[in-house]
């Protein structure tokens, strides 16, 4: 078994449209969550959300590039380019058979099939994109980084809505651990700004009308973002043979299902998520120094994750440090596991534990220290990032500082 | 509109959207006695706006628990006047 470096990282999101930007902004407690550009304001009970402003597709793709990729697949194929810049990686016809690519996304092109939509049961216009269903399907990413990159190996995508990232990132760590791929992309992205798929999240009631809080006492729900984010792993061994930087390690991965409700949340899935992915990497919970939080700012959710982070933690949750830094980029559904693990591995690299954004008042059923408002300088050596998915399933990483 | 119609009303819609014979439903029953969750209480919001053309505001649907809830909820919305369609 292998230990798994994670040696490159790629981001586009709210709070940038790379990887510095992106640390610079979590580190500072910036918040990327404004008035929507998106959609016509006053269409939505909720006029903000975490877009990719001044997204120029030019910059990154030709103009027959664009036309094959819908807005999702951008952000994972520029996030995925960044990360393999990042790792320093030369392409060799071997390293390219033995590489995996691994993504999630919930909704894929459906900005692409939205339009279709329009101009169908709309404008009366019967012909819709002939590349539609390429630009629609939830591998477009990872099929066009393959592409791009002429990599050969597994190939996969994932989709378990808000959960998908982190079952890709863990199901990548578990390949490059066990050796059946030498190196792996992984990550995830989603572009959810299009009016319908905006109206269906507005008639659960659980978007914001105005910001993301996650945990404080005042919380009125999430706020919808996009992006992409991607992470080279590939084994200690051969990133210490290449002298490349490293970020620190994937530990371990656990996953579950609630069996209880198809939206609500239980304490005891998430509870054995995370137990899991602390047996996975060998930890124990009292290894454990932060948590990147699902941490939605639903009513539901954050109460129950706190539950759950109590029954698996005990008396160590009092000294455990947690935030959510969706209250910065943003509930990026499809993306969320990929834009937190790259949140916590910067978070271990450079000691600082990104905040919880927007924390007003302290809710007593969310009694964890939940890092609010200000990034704190902290050395820790172990994490866990967690994603809680809509239909009970849940998907927990565990990392691990960079160690000599 | 009397309290009593409206009631009748409202307890139509809940019956209809969780299946239950009209009788099961009466105008002194919690949400909790008639199983219905979070979910289930978004649809019959949806179905009641649906019906009486009107918006109920997100903190309203939070506190909204039992039939009588319901009714009265409505009747302080009608009495506001219509929203556009």
């Amino acid at each position: 078994m292998n230990r798994v470096a994670i040696t490159g990282v790629g981001v586009v999101c709210a709070l940038g449209h790379n990887s510095r930007d992106f640390w610079q902004a979590l580190s500072k407690g910036r918040c990327g969550i404004e008035p929507l550009q998106s959609v016509e304001s006053g269409s939505l009970r909720f006029p903000n959300g975490a877009e990719v402003r001044t997204w120029d597709a030019s910059r990154y793709f030709d103009e027959k590039e664009i036309g094959m990729l819908d807005r999702f697949a951008q952000f994972g194929v520029v996030a995925a380019r960044e990360a393999v810049a990042d790792a320093g990686l030369q392409w060799t016809p071997e390293l390219r058979e033995e590489t995996a690519i691994v993504t999630g996304s919930c909704v894929g092109g459906q900005t692409t099939e939205d339009e279709g939509f329009v101009n169908l049961y709309r404008k009366d216009i019967p012909r819709v994109n002939p590349l539609t269903i390429p630009r629609t399907m939830e591998n477009a990413a990872a099929s066009r980084i393959s592409l791009e990159m002429g990599i050969v190996g597994p190939t996969y995508t994932v989709s378990t809505a808000c959960s998908s990232s982190n079952h890709a990132i863990g199901q990548a760590f578990w390949m490059v651990r066990s050796g059946a791929a030498r190196m792996a992309i992984a990550g995830g992205s989603e572009a959810v700004f299009s009016l319908g798929f905006l109206k269906a999240w507005e008639a659960m009631r659980v978007v914001s009308p105005d910001t993301c809080r996650p945990f404080s006492k005042d919380r009125r729900g999430l706020i919808l973002g996009e992006g992409g984010a991607m992470l080279v792993l590939e084994s200690l061994e051969s990133a210490q043979q290449r002298g490349v930087r490293i970020y620190g390690e994937v530990l371990g991965f656990g996953m579950g299902s609630d069996a209880f409700h198809i939206t609500q949340p239980s304490a005891e899935g998430p509870a054995r998520a995370m137990r899991s992915a602390l047996s996975d990497g060998g930890l124990k919970p009292e290894d454990i120094g932060y948590i990147n939080a699902h941490g939605t700012a639903t009513q539901a959710n954050d109460a129950t994750e706190t539950a759950a982070i109590r029954k698996v933690f005990g008396t160590h949750a009092d000294r455990l440090q947690v935030s959510s830094t969706k209250s910065m980029h943003g509930h990026t559904l499809g993306a969320a596991g990929a834009l937190e693990a790259v949140a916590t591995v910067l978070a271990l690299h450079h000691g600082i534990l990104p905040p919880t954004a927007n924390y007003n008042e302290p809710d007593p059923a969310c009694n964890l220290d939940v890092i609010p408002n200000q990034a704190r300088n902290a050395r820790v050596e172990f994490a866990l990032s967690n994603s809680f998915a809509f239909g009970g399933l849940n998907a927990v990483l565990a990392f691990g500082r960079a160690r000599r | 509109m009397s309290k009593e119609e409206l009631t009748e009303r409202v307890r139509r819609i809940i019956a209809t959207a969780q299946h239950l014979p009209e009788e099961k439903v009466t105008a002194d029953s919690t949400f909790a006695e008639l199983s219905i969750d979070s979910l289930d209480g978004i649809n019959i919001l949806f179905a009641v706006e649906s019906e009486f053309n009107i918006n109920i505001p997100d903190e309203a649907a939070q506190s909204i628990r039992s039939v009588r809830d319901v009714v009265e909820g409505i009747a302080r919305l009608l009495a506001e006047g219509p929203v556009r369609a």
